[in-house]
């Protein structure tokens, strides 16, 4: 599979340029007494200014620890990165000295987590908590970091930001919390913006004026982003692109409606279809049959085919071969051109 | 904040009222003649026993007897001792070398304790976590008075390193072993608190927040983790000096110390109940404001925590 990565990443596209991170036949293993878990296993991604990256899975399929290990902060051990290569603009950050690393993260790769609430510091004023990013990475002195600071609680509409700067998380609603989250992660202008399940924790109506927040701000710094979610509705809206990731590897890459209209991979169109639709009201609602693997015992070949209704003798030896669909459009399936023809 | 103070502060008088009644009630309660002993060999005269009986309000009802006795605490006169000394100057003395001791035993405490609890949490499974854990339990299992004889023993008699026991005015230097024997339980506990509440808020999502902010692994552990780390530790600390204060009857007993402890087990041994009572009263207080400061900080450390 690295191989046919390797010769997709260096055909020329438009936008090359514009190319801020690439992410190449990533592995990471948690070690542990019980034996290895193979979280993410050659994981190819790739991200462009200004566009969009949704990156799909259930819980377990290792779209957090993609973009752990992208931030670099996972913790290792017990994590281990054995094989691949993190690229932010041709620099490979996994090679980086700690200190050059530091020095990218927060400041040039920036990410928000999905509980505002514990991921906030509960004991120090949402302010000083953005403030913190000027001090540390820009030398600002307290005075023009708390005025950065209010700057940045307007700019992702807090009401009153110069009253509540002194304020602490607990003081603020969900939704408020993730705003402060997005003022301190784009506090410095980052390039790459990793969004992990940014609105799960949030009510239907604050998701939406959250996503919009996120949208907008991405299109006013011109910033990559990088959107986890397990939500495809969330997806559909906001994103260019989606990896769908499953037992550590991505299963099916695509843009956004070639996705939605021709799924190349029996796991994509089990998750479409277990969509809830109101057309499909009474009807008992599709689910994919099976559990997602254990990280512990990956099944042979094709990690999917336990559940798969398509699963021949094929898929339980060999990982599947990347097969391209169409323009930018890549299915890791052993029958990927019968699926997607349905 | 000053107002939950001030609130506080009114409801000391209750408790300090009620824990006081109780020790004197407690006192008058114990078997035997308060004059017993107090002439020799020979029973004391009649005279000398009215006369006794009268100066203490004896012949009073207990409640009436209390309320007397409450109002010379409120003039500030504890009564006498037996020995006919003010208890109040007594007191004051003795109070000063058991603060000298506390503040020993609690500097041993909270530098080596939190200490260890840090580096422990910070190679947690690790060697150094292993024998923080070992060593801890070892201290904790092990009674002040087998530690205390033992230390005194090897590192004073034997190896002369520290003197075995204290002068009637102890210096800093003299007070270091007893010090550090009254405070190894509590360093102990202490250091286990802090590495279970250090080695959990390591794994909080604030701290990987902080980390994916590009802080420096020590401004993490340092700044981040810590601050909410101390507020379970403050706590601990606070309400451990305020028991320190209280004085050590065991420790102040092996080393000869003569602070409140000895003198409240003096009293006791020798049914000085003015003297109890009087100590009791003035470590309730000691204890109760204690308490207050640590609320007071707490609300500093954790801003969850209103008090208004």
């Amino acid at each position: 599979m690295t191989t046919s990565m390797d010769s997709r990443a260096d055909r020329p596209r438009p936008g090359e340029t514009d190319r801020l991170l690439e992410v190449k036949d990533l592995h990471v293993e948690f070690h542990s007494r019980e034996g290895v878990a193979h979280a993410i296993n050659g994981v190819d991604l790739h991200l462009d200014r200004g566009e969009t990256l949704a990156v799909l899975g259930e819980s377990g399929s290792g779209k957090s620890v993609t973009a752990q290990a992208i931030m670099g902060i996972l913790d290792m051990p017990p994590a281990v990165i054995p094989r691949g290569q993190i690229l932010f603009q041709g620099r490979d950050l996994l090679t980086m000295k700690p200190r050059e690393r530091r020095a990218v993260r927060g400041a040039e790769i920036a990410m928000i987590f999905q509980d505002a609430l514990s991921s906030l510091n509960p004991v120090f004023p949402v302010g000083w908590q953005i403030a913190e990013m000027f001090r540390q990475h820009r030398g600002l002195n307290r005075s023009d970091a708390k005025a950065q600071a209010i700057r940045l609680m307007e700019l992702v509409n807090i009401p009153a930001a110069k009253e509540r700067v002194n304020a602490y998380p607990h003081q603020f609603s969900g939704g408020m919390r993730q705003r402060i989250m997005i003022a301190m992660a784009v506090a410095l202008d980052p390039k790459v913006l990793i969004a992990d399940e940014p609105t799960t924790a949030l009510d239907v109506t604050v998701q939406a004026q959250v996503m919009d927040l996120l949208k907008e701000l991405q299109a006013q710094f011109h910033m990559g982003l990088i959107l986890i979610t397990h939500d495809l509705g969330v997806v559909a809206d906001i994103a260019d692109r989606i990896n769908v990731m499953y037992g550590g590897s991505i299963m099916e890459s695509a843009d956004v409606r070639d996705l939605y209209a021709h799924p190349g991979h029996p796991y994509t169109q089990g998750l479409l279809d277990s969509i809830p639709r109101l057309d499909m009201k009474g009807q008992e609602l599709y689910a994919i049959k099976g559990l997602p693997p254990s990280l512990m015992r990956m099944p042979s070949g094709c990690p999917f085919h336990p559940r798969c209704a398509h699963a021949q003798d094929v898929c339980r030896s060999e990982f599947p071969p990347r097969v391209e669909l169409g323009p930018r459009h890549e299915s890791a399936c052993h029958f990927a051109q019968e699926v997607v023809r349905g | 904040m000053s107002k939950y103070a001030l609130r506080r502060l009114i409801q000391m008088i209750p408790v300090v009222l009620g824990v006081t009644f109780l020790i004197y009630a407690l006192v008058y309660a114990l078997p035997g003649d308060p004059t017993a002993g107090k002439c020799g060999e020979r029973p004391c005269s009649p005279a000398y026993v009215a006369e006794f009986r009268k100066t203490y309000n004896l012949n009073d009802p207990l409640p009436l007897q209390y309320v007397k006795y409450l109002g010379n605490v409120v003039q500030g006169d504890l009564g006498e001792s037996q020995y006919g000394q003010p208890i109040r100057d007594e007191l004051a003395e003795r109070f000063g070398t058991t603060f000298k001791l506390g503040v020993v035993a609690l500097v041993f405490e909270v530098v080596v304790g939190l200490l260890a609890g840090v580096l422990a949490a910070l190679r947690r499974g690790g060697f150094l976590d292993n024998l923080v854990l070992v060593s801890t339990l070892f201290v904790i299992a092990i009674p002040v008075f087998v530690t205390g004889r033992a230390l005194q023993l090897y590192l004073g008699v034997r190896a002369g390193l520290f003197p075995a026991t204290v002068s009637f005015e102890p210096t800093w230097f003299e007070l270091l072993l007893p010090g550090f024997v009254l405070g190894s339980t509590s360093l102990a506990y202490l250091a286990r608190l802090m590495r279970t509440n250090l080695g959990d808020n390591l794994s909080a999502d604030y701290v990987r927040t902080a980390h994916a902010k590009g802080l420096s692994t020590r401004r993490v552990v340092g700044v981040h983790a810590l601050r909410n780390s101390m507020i379970p530790v403050v706590t601990f600390i606070g309400y451990d000096f305020g028991a320190l204060l209280g004085g050590a009857i065991i420790t102040e007993g092996i080393f000869n110390v003569p602070g409140v402890g000895q003198y409240v087990f003096r009293a006791i041994n020798d049914r000085d109940g003015q003297v109890v009572v009087g100590t009791v009263t003035a470590l309730v207080l000691v204890y109760l404001v204690a308490n207050l400061v640590v609320d007071l900080l707490y609300a500093y450390l954790d801003p969850r925590i209103s008090h208004d």
